[in-house]
């Protein structure tokens, strides 16, 4: 990987295998393997992809729902390992993805920030330092030491949002998370993120929203069917989704 | 895959562990009134429901009999309640594999190291009835250390089997309950092996490392002998192919965890 390459994306294909039925226990399993049924229903999610994204570029993912979006960050961020092909990140990786996946709901605000804090890789030290700075972003005040089973979902974004922001990531994965929260929070999001766009952070953004991948983004990709249809300048692979979209 | 970059990963994540450790002891005991206390509670009860039962109503009355009883339970347990969380520990966190990447042995070793702690906590109320029936504290008891640890080795092999099977078979959960039970009715818990070989069946604990185990537990803390040697050498070696047979099997699946939970 080149030293100014931030994502690396190689040959890459995703495969899931859509059982009519699902077969999860024994006998069943035993039953299709004698009566030679164990069918397999191939979908391959991703196939072929191939792009680079240098650093400091903010790359949007554009495409319909179902055109593997989502299946992307999931590889990129590393929840999914590919079915083939390579994929590579430089430095720190912030995924903005399901904020507050790891969140235990009986364990309170505070502890659930050094919980999910750890989740992300944090150190000990680290999450101590930065606790003040966490809670208070999250603007929970008072309530940052009652269960998170009895916030509002709203409040649960916001404290994911709050411990997700708090390094200095070199790679930033947003999956249409700046509609976090209340308007008061959602313009407090932006500007956190703005602040990282002007330190020179990477983006890979995914979005169905044209315009809002026209405002923060200056590359842009079209996924479709899981494959990857135009790649190039934001202004001119808008043009080519305005097409599509018709 | 190279070694070093494993240990690089295991390092990077020391701290999630002791968080979910943490977690599954707090969590464990929250909303109640003795919290803790019930890891030394539970066992003592289930102590005197066993010394009734088996000794004074099937007339056992040597006096150090609850101390046999309490050995072979404490250890069972810790066996039994580790496997079975480990058995869970990834279906059950699927929500959370589903969305973070965390290295899925986290998630294993976090859940046995959690009923370890537990285990070792309850080891007190054993040298509180220990000392209360007197028995005599030997130099053999340094040895009891040896068998914890095999118990702890074949836990964490068995857990990641059983984890890894869980993920493409609901039914082990089913399956393994009724394999702990023939391994606790196996395990001389509560009667005393030679009742066992007057029938001439006493092939059953040469075959079961947990009772390996257990024996030599009870040599090091009940009888002051040393250890049964090819007890330990059979129990740790068992032991050890769990672990190997456990840590490969996960690695070659752990891939596909994510699109079957």
């Amino acid at each position: 990987m080149k030293e100014n390459v931030a994502i690396s994306v190689k040959d890459v294909g995703m495969r899931f295998n859509l059982n009519q039925e699902h077969v999860d226990n024994l006998k069943e399993y035993f039953i299709k393997i004698l009566k030679r049924d164990l069918k397999y229903n191939e979908f391959w999610a991703l196939k072929g992809i191939n792009f680079e994204v240098k650093k400091g570029e903010r790359l949007g993912v554009l495409g319909f729902n179902g055109s593997g979006k989502s299946t992307l960050l999931k590889v990129v961020s590393g929840v999914l390992k590919p079915s083939e092909g390579k994929v590579q990140t430089r430095g720190i990786v912030a995924p903005l993805l399901e904020l507050g996946a790891g969140f235990s709901p009986q364990y309170t605000g505070r502890e659930n920030i050094y919980l999910y804090g750890a989740v992300l890789g944090y150190s000990k030290d680290f999450l101590d330092e930065k606790f003040d700075e966490i809670a208070d972003f999250s603007g929970l005040g008072e309530f940052i030491e009652v269960p998170i089973k009895n916030y509002s979902s709203g409040m649960k974004s916001r404290l994911g949002f709050s411990i997700a922001t708090i390094v200095e990531p070199d790679i930033l994965i947003l999956d249409e998370v700046l509609s976090v929260g209340d308007k008061r929070f959602r313009s407090k999001c932006e500007k956190k993120i703005m602040s990282m766009f002007d330190r020179g952070v990477t983006v890979l953004f995914v979005s169905h929203s044209l315009e809002q991948v026209q405002r923060l983004c200056d590359k842009a990709v079209i996924l479709d069917s899981g494959r990857l249809v135009a790649h190039g300048p934001v202004e001119k692979v808008a043009r080519i989704y305005k097409n599509m979209t018709g | 895959m190279d070694i070093k970059k494993y240990i690089k990963n295991f390092v990077n994540y020391k701290y999630l562990l002791f968080e979910l450790v943490k977690k599954n002891i707090k969590l464990k005991y929250r909303r109640s009134y003795l919290g803790i206390l019930w890891t030394l509670v539970e066992p003592l009860l289930t102590m005197i429901v066993l010394t009734i039962v088996f000794g004074t109503l099937f007339g056992r009355d040597d006096r150090t009999y609850p101390v046999f009883i309490l050995s072979g339970r404490l250890l069972f347990t810790f066996f039994s309640s580790s496997t079975k969380s480990g058995l869970k520990a990834i279906s059950g966190n699927a929500a959370m594999i589903k969305k973070v990447y965390v290295p899925k042995y986290i998630y294993v070793i976090s859940t046995i190291i959690s009923n370890f702690i537990t285990f070792l906590i309850s080891l007190v109320v054993l040298v509180g009835v220990g000392a209360v029936l007197r028995v005599r504290p030997t130099i053999y008891m340094l040895q009891a250390v040896i068998p914890i640890i095999i118990l702890l080795v074949m836990s964490l092999g068995i857990g990641l089997i059983l984890a890894t099977l869980d993920v493409f078979f609901r039914d082990i959960e089913y399956i393994w309950s009724v394999v702990t039970m023939l391994i606790m009715y196996a395990s001389a818990i509560f009667y005393s092996t030679d009742r066992v070989a007057s029938t001439g069946n006493a092939w059953i604990f040469d075959i079961n490392p947990v009772y390996m185990c257990i024996a030599n537990f009870r040599r090091a803390v009940l009888y002051g002998q040393p250890m049964d040697l090819s007890y330990f050498a059979k129990s740790s070696a068992i032991a050890v192919v769990f672990l190997v047979a456990g840590t490969i099997m996960f690695y070659k699946n752990q891939d596909k965890f994510i699109l079957h939970v």
